[in-house]
């Protein structure tokens, strides 16, 4: 039996801007989760990333984050992942200003 | 205080034009983010969790009034409208975009700043007391040492790729500020038989492993310090462990080979190096003394703020707390706090900023300081303005009176914003500061160090902490784990580990039952809880942090 895969998402930063961004299915990026690609195949996820890393001028320090399929899209496992999601608990800035 | 010659001008004009290029190569695709990382990173740029980040220094903590309405304007039209100060003198802006942090460093460079050296495997910032001159407690003024050593560190062509940062800290006074024990290198001002010179510290510093410096040199006359300093670094740069990022730092380099082996190697270093300088260094240094004169004190009658202290309650309350004794007749020492109850440690909008510039300026010989507590702190104010002062304050927000106590926290950005973080802090010390406000207890508690780190790096000081807090990630879980009976004076001690972590929804509890049981133990109002906890141990509060709890949940 082949191990159990975690579904990831694709996650960076915008080089401009430094804002946490997605890796959609059409291979833009996103600023949304809920617009993001989860991945639910190990070899899929792989490939995915190595191209989102060429994007060299586009985005910085991608990485595959675990996710788990939820109703309005990916959501995130890990707390880490939910303040990316979201910005910072202290003051109403980041992505909770935008969405 | 220490204003640009024209070799600083140019010197700090070429290298913004140099990082500025960079940045061009950066965005346009000719250098990749490998290449480009230790270039922003050694002008102070990261990439956090949520944005980028710029930290500028401020050198030996001292600001003028021009600077710091340059630093509101920064977090206006860059920001959003506020900077984070921190526990090295910096302040961080956690909101610009890289295509603006080139213009950002231009702004910081017409009023004689910048962010060199705030990363990197360089020598960082040179931080110092943060009452330096006009504390009463004072040998001599720090600052013109700091800022001989922040222009010798500053580029120096051997030092660029140390096997790890690199942190000094000097203090003037036998009351140790600056926290000189747990830093790289920490400086001690003495005096012996009418010369003047240092106690060197060398091999302390927080982070994962936390270690308390040691004494190389019981007495450094002052003309040697640089052939000293560089001596060190040196046999540092030779000796430290590039091969393991956790053990590079120069406290593993003193522990493993020993401080007697290093003593040696940077004697025979200092023989060669001393030879070299040909006494620029203490011409220069001369003239940066004389920079560093104390202001014209005012003598002036103080019956106005006798009044107040009398009539005023809330004044009253606010002198007791944020005032210390300054060295002239007439003058206080004002901390302002930048923790009013709720708010972020640290913080400081570019309102405030602006009011705490335009109080400097009317009332304070044009001088502002701000503290590794994340303080800041008005040196000279004569106690006949403290009335008026306290009113300006009061009606911005700035007039919280808790300098020492319960509510005066240090908290790192933590997982908020760094992308280094194991779990949030600022989210604690907020609610720690509230509940005990709620509690009107701080006050009766007395002096309290709480300081929060949200990872094992520690720059939120939390080993040196009466109460420290280490937030981890305990399987996907916040976790805060607390150490006991730290001390971050001349009497600095690492804190003891109380045990298990708490969550986020226990700290706070926890926290509630160290505090009860400080008060119910101390043998009178005098007796803070470091007294206490060093008179009886780590037991009964070990008991009210573990045992209690089981005992409640064994009988519920």
């Amino acid at each position: 039996m082949s191990h159990s895969f975690t579904p990831k998402v694709v996650t960076a930063n915008a080089l401009l801007e430094g804002d946490v961004v997605y890796l959609t299915n059409d291979d833009r990026w996103t600023r949304s989760l809920k617009d993001a690609v989860l991945l639910m195949d190990e070899a899929d996820a792989d490939l995915r990333l190595l191209q989102a890393q060429a994007q060299t001028g586009v985005i910085v320090g991608a990485y595959l984050a675990d996710m788990q399929d939820g109703p309005d899209g990916p959501e995130p496992t890990h707390f880490r992942e939910a303040f990316r999601r979201k910005g910072p608990s202290n003051y109403a800035h980041g992505k909770q200003e935008q969405f | 205080m220490y204003a640009y010659n024209d070799f600083d001008k140019s010197f700090l004009a070429s290298r913004n034009a140099q990082f500025r290029a960079q940045v061009e190569r950066r965005i346009a695709g000719h250098l990749t983010e490998d290449e480009f990382k230790p270039l922003r990173l050694m002008n102070g740029v990261y990439l956090q969790l949520h944005a980028y980040m710029l930290r500028v220094a401020i050198p030996y903590g001292t600001l003028n009034s021009g600077q710091m309405n340059m630093l509101a304007h920064l977090a206006d039209k860059y920001d959003k409208g506020y900077g984070h100060f921190t526990t090295r003198q910096n302040i961080q802006y956690n909101w610009p975009e890289l295509r603006d942090i080139p213009d950002m460093l231009d702004e910081l460079g017409t009023v004689e700043m910048h962010a060199i050296q705030t990363s990197g495997n360089t020598i960082r910032n040179v931080t110092a007391d943060h009452f330096a001159g006009a504390a009463a407690d004072e040998i001599a003024d720090p600052r013109p040492v700091a800022e001989l050593i922040r222009q010798w560190s500053t580029d120096h062509p051997e030092f660029q790729f140390l096997p790890r940062k690199f942190k000094v800290a000097v203090t003037g006074s036998e009351s140790d500020r600056a926290v000189t024990r747990a830093h790289d290198i920490g400086l001690r001002m003495l005096e012996r038989g009418g010369v003047a010179g240092f106690e060197i510290i060398v091999g302390g510093g927080l982070g994962r492993t936390p270690m308390l410096g040691k004494v190389i040199a019981e007495f450094l006359p002052r003309e040697d310090l640089l052939p000293y300093l560089e001596a060190i670094v040196s046999v540092y740069n030779l000796l430290g462990r590039r091969d393991n990022k956790y053990k590079a730092r120069i406290k593993i380099t003193v522990h493993e080979n020993g401080l007697d082996k290093i003593r040696d190697l940077v004697n025979e270093r200092f023989v060669a190096i001393k030879a070299r300088f040909n006494g620029i260094d203490q011409e220069l240094f001369k003239g940066i003394e004389a920079a560093f004169a104390a202001p014209n004190f005012a003598v002036k009658p103080i019956e106005t703020y006798e009044a107040a202290y009398k009539s005023d309650p809330v004044f009253r309350a606010w002198s007791d707390t944020n005032l210390h004794d300054h060295k002239a007749d007439g003058y206080a020492i004002v901390t302002v706090s930048m923790k009013a109850h709720g708010a972020t440690p640290g913080d400081a909008s570019s309102a405030q900023m602006r009011v705490l510039a335009d109080i400097a300026t009317r009332f304070g010989h044009d001088e502002l300081r701000i503290s590794h507590e994340q303080n800041v702190i008005l040196p000279h104010i004569h106690k006949s303005d403290l009335p008026e002062v306290h009113n300006i304050l009061k009606a911005n927000g700035l007039g919280t009176a808790n300098i020492g106590l319960i509510s005066d926290i240090i908290a790192c950005p933590g997982m908020d914003y760094c992308a280094l973080a194991t779990a949030r802090s600022i989210p604690i010390a907020q609610q720690i500061a509230t509940r005990f406000d709620e509690l009107k207890l701080e006050h009766e508690i007395g002096e309290l160090k709480i300081k929060i780190s949200g990872c094992i790096n520690a720059c939120g000081h939390h080993h040196v902490a009466h109460i420290g807090i280490l937030g981890l990630d305990r399987a996907g879980v916040e976790s805060y784990q607390i150490t006991l009976g730290g001390d971050h004076t001349e009497t600095a001690t690492i804190g003891e580990r109380a045990g298990p972590g708490f969550s986020a929804d226990d700290i706070i509890p926890a926290i509630e039952r160290l505090v009860a049981t400080y008060i119910e133990l101390r043998e009178n109002d005098e007796e803070i809880f470091i007294q206490t906890y060093r008179r009886l141990g780590l037991a009964p509060f070990k008991a009210a942090l573990y045992t209690d709890e089981k005992a409640r949940a064994n009988a519920a």
